[in-house]
């Protein structure tokens, strides 16, 4: 029985398929020696503060299992909680929205800036309005949103995309940002120099204003409390306080799984978050606010409670614990494969691992059918997720639903073809022994690299994720017919 | 039908469709309480080697020595001080260079001309050397320890717990909450840890004990 009608992410909105399939995304970030180099430097120092501090408590492995249980058990009564939210978010002040999807979300938060009468918003680093697009909305209703995480804005003054759900410019070095920086920031000194300590104090400078006479904040949450109401965003640079605290409106857009159920939930994921993501003990900021508080922060609060594919992945008895992912980023930072070709070839806001079983869940896997496949199963995101999300096992699963799609489509796919040719081949040794000389020939191709990276149709299928060692001069049964003298 | 009713039917028919999975037991069998009460000296020395490897500033002061802490933390100090409207008496320093202003709706460009901000605070955790800030009376709005670029934050030593468990359950939720663990600080730029972005660029932790 099927009746369920989950509906996945709109198309031609937002942030979650890419315009290229991943083996063509990659095989450019592949050939970036300055990517490779930026992205080895940061992921390397993340894995090592990270376990630096994973390994000072001794009940790690007892968080993760309470943190993987406290996920499912919200996943299961997730329509109880979110009325409980809403009742509590309206007591205390808040107006709370629903959004079917990224239109809907940035239709509601367009029409909540408009009726402010602002024309510009300051915004906290949040995935869910980079996941549906919603600066791009409001900057087609006329209205300028500034990002003030540091990263987020060396990307939007870049004019670029993020790249990493935590650090999105990880893919920027140093000397990159002060190039952006002196091309784009008004009156920046021009001594300006590379060090992170003069940037920092750039931005710093750069945004204090922009700050100090915003009305209008829009904002993320990393958590939602459902008994009490109460929504939390974890940060470090203090733009996130500064954009909760000084507008007199503060608009929130929040997936529908951020939500836990109590208060006391916290304890769990306020330890293993910020331990998994920038590798410390604590972040440096965590605000909390509840509805509105007279006298102290924003006057005004919005929440808007968005699904956008989310109930389409909740769905699945397996898929849906994608749902539980913390958006901490350690899978990203311990993946061979986001390692080497960054985040942008993954062509959605969620990179990596997560990213590669979330985006094709959100989205339908028809639309994101590269993604599943963009992993080597090594299972060390799996190892390294702080909710134990079982990332390996889901891939497999999504890649055979993309498989059975193709299926029924009833046209052998190239692989396809390419595996019944090999069995062919390799059932008669005279076949085998006739095709090993053949393969000679591909000796042609690859001749200075050693490797060969695109064969002709039907095996460019093959070659189209990966590259092919050029074949050997000779075969295994030649040299052994030649040292050993025919006696094979 | 409304957004609302739709999105709570999906997720009806989601947990349906998933075969209705029961929610599992939550095993809290981590660290729930500290091996120290409150205040122990072993937590003290925890606490102070968190927030100094954050760069945090801490000075110790006995009961009646809190004016005196404050002195030294604010001997840098010109200008405006911003207090909370319930600083507890005996915490301000006489003579001091710079004045004191009693926070009264002042507003943010007024909050950023001050040269500084002292407060107490609601709760400290050891282990993550973080301290919580709930908007009581000897604290104040969340704005006047976020603009101006010093906070001395006066930590009693019962107000200090070992795990961020003792640390949330000592708070009422909801309050307005800001939990500090050493200054503003980012880590955008090659991973490399700079102190002071927009928040307090210097945070002194007056520790009572």
């Amino acid at each position: 029985m099927t009746t369920f009608l989950g509906i996945p992410a709109p198309r031609g909105v937002g942030h979650l398929r890419g315009e290229h399939s991943f083996p063509d995304a990659a095989r450019g970030a592949l050939a970036d020696s300055q990517l490779r180099r930026n992205l080895g430097h940061a992921t390397r120092t993340i894995r090592g503060k990270r376990a630096n501090v994973v390994g000072e408590l001794d009940d790690w492995e007892q968080l993760r299992l309470a943190g993987s249980a406290l996920k499912a058990a919200t996943m299961a009564r997730l329509d109880e909680h979110l009325e409980r939210l809403e009742r509590e978010v309206t007591a205390r002040g808040g107006t709370v929205h629903w959004a079917r999807d990224a239109n809907e979300a940035n239709a509601i938060v367009t029409r909540l800036v408009q009726e402010t009468g602002a024309s510009e918003v300051v915004k906290v680093k949040s995935m869910a309005t980079q996941e549906i697009g919603l600066n791009e909305a409001l900057e087609a209703a006329g209205i300028e949103a500034h990002e003030t995480d540091l990263a987020e804005l060396i990307v939007q003054l870049g004019g670029d995309l993020p790249s990493h759900i935590l650090v999105p410019a990880i893919h920027r070095n140093r000397a990159e940002i002060r190039e952006i920086f002196l091309r784009e920031m008004p009156g920046v000194d021009p001594e300006l120099t590379a060090e992170p300590r003069r940037l920092a104090m750039a931005a710093r400078a750069h945004l204090r204003e922009r700050f100090l006479r915003a009305k209008v904040a829009i904002s993320g949450a990393n958590f939602a409390v459902a008994d009490t109401g109460t929504l939390l965003v974890v940060e470090s640079e203090g733009n996130g306080r500064m954009c909760l605290t000084l507008p007199e409106t503060l608009i929130t857009v929040m997936g529908i799984e951020k939500i836990v159920p109590t208060w006391q939930d916290l304890e769990v994921f306020l330890q293993l978050l910020p331990r998994s993501s920038t590798g410390e003990r604590m972040n440096p900021y965590t605000s909390a606010w509840t509805g509105v508080t007279p006298g102290d922060g924003p006057q005004a609060f919005h929440l808007v409670l968005l699904d956008n594919g989310r109930t389409a992945v909740l769905g699945d008895e397996l898929g849906r614990s994608a749902l539980h992912c913390i958006k901490c980023s350690a899978c990203l930072n311990v993946c061979p494969v986001y390692e080497r070709t960054g985040g942008h070839a993954y062509g959605s806001v969620y990179p990596g691992p997560i990213g590669a079983v979330l985006s094709p869940q959100l989205t339908g896997v028809e639309d994101n059918a590269s993604l599943p496949y963009a992993s080597s199963l090594c299972g060390a995101c799996f190892d390294a997720c702080p909710v134990r999300i079982d990332i390996p096992s889901l891939l497999v699963r999504l890649r055979a639903q993309h498989v059975d799609e193709q299926r029924k489509r009833r046209v052998p796919s190239a692989e396809a073809i390419a595996m019944a040719a090999a069995s062919w081949v390799m059932s008669s040794p005279r076949r085998f022994a006739a095709a090993e000389k053949a393969s000679r020939a591909g000796r042609l191709l690859g001749r200075r690299t050693g490797r060969i990276r695109t064969l002709p149709p039907p095996l460019s299928a093959w070659t189209a994720s990966r590259d092919v060692p050029r074949p050997p001069a000779e075969t295994f049964r030649e040299w052994w017919a030649r040292e050993r003298g025919g006696a094979g | 039908m409304s957004a609302r009713e739709e999105v709570l039917g999906r997720i009806r028919a989601a947990n349906a469709a998933a075969g209705h999975p029961a929610p599992p037991t939550v095993p809290r069998d981590y660290h729930r309480e500290g091996t120290h009460p409150a205040g122990a000296p072993e937590l003290l020395d925890l606490f102070r080697d968190r927030l100094v490897d954050y760069k945090a500033t801490v000075l110790d002061a006995p009961a009646d020595g809190v004016a005196e802490a404050v002195r030294t933390a604010l001997a840098d100090a010109t200008g405006n001080v911003v207090v909370p409207p319930g600083l507890p008496d005996g915490w301000w320093p006489d003579g001091l260079a710079a004045s004191r202003l009693t926070d009264d709706r002042l507003s943010p460009a007024e909050l950023d001309t001050a040269a500084a901000v002292l407060t107490g605070c609601a709760s400290a955790c050891a282990t993550t050397g973080t301290i919580a800030l709930d908007g009581s009376p000897d604290q104040g709005r969340r704005a006047i320890t976020l603009v101006p670029d010093v906070h001395v934050c006066v930590v009693r030593a019962e107000q200090v717990v070992q795990t961020v468990p003792e640390m949330l359950a000592a708070l009422e939720p909801t309050r307005p909450i800001t939990f500090v663990s050493g200054p503003s600080a980012t880590s955008d730029i090659e991973l490399e840890r700079v102190e002071g972005v927009h928040g307090p660029r210097t945070l002194i932790v007056v520790l009572v004990a």
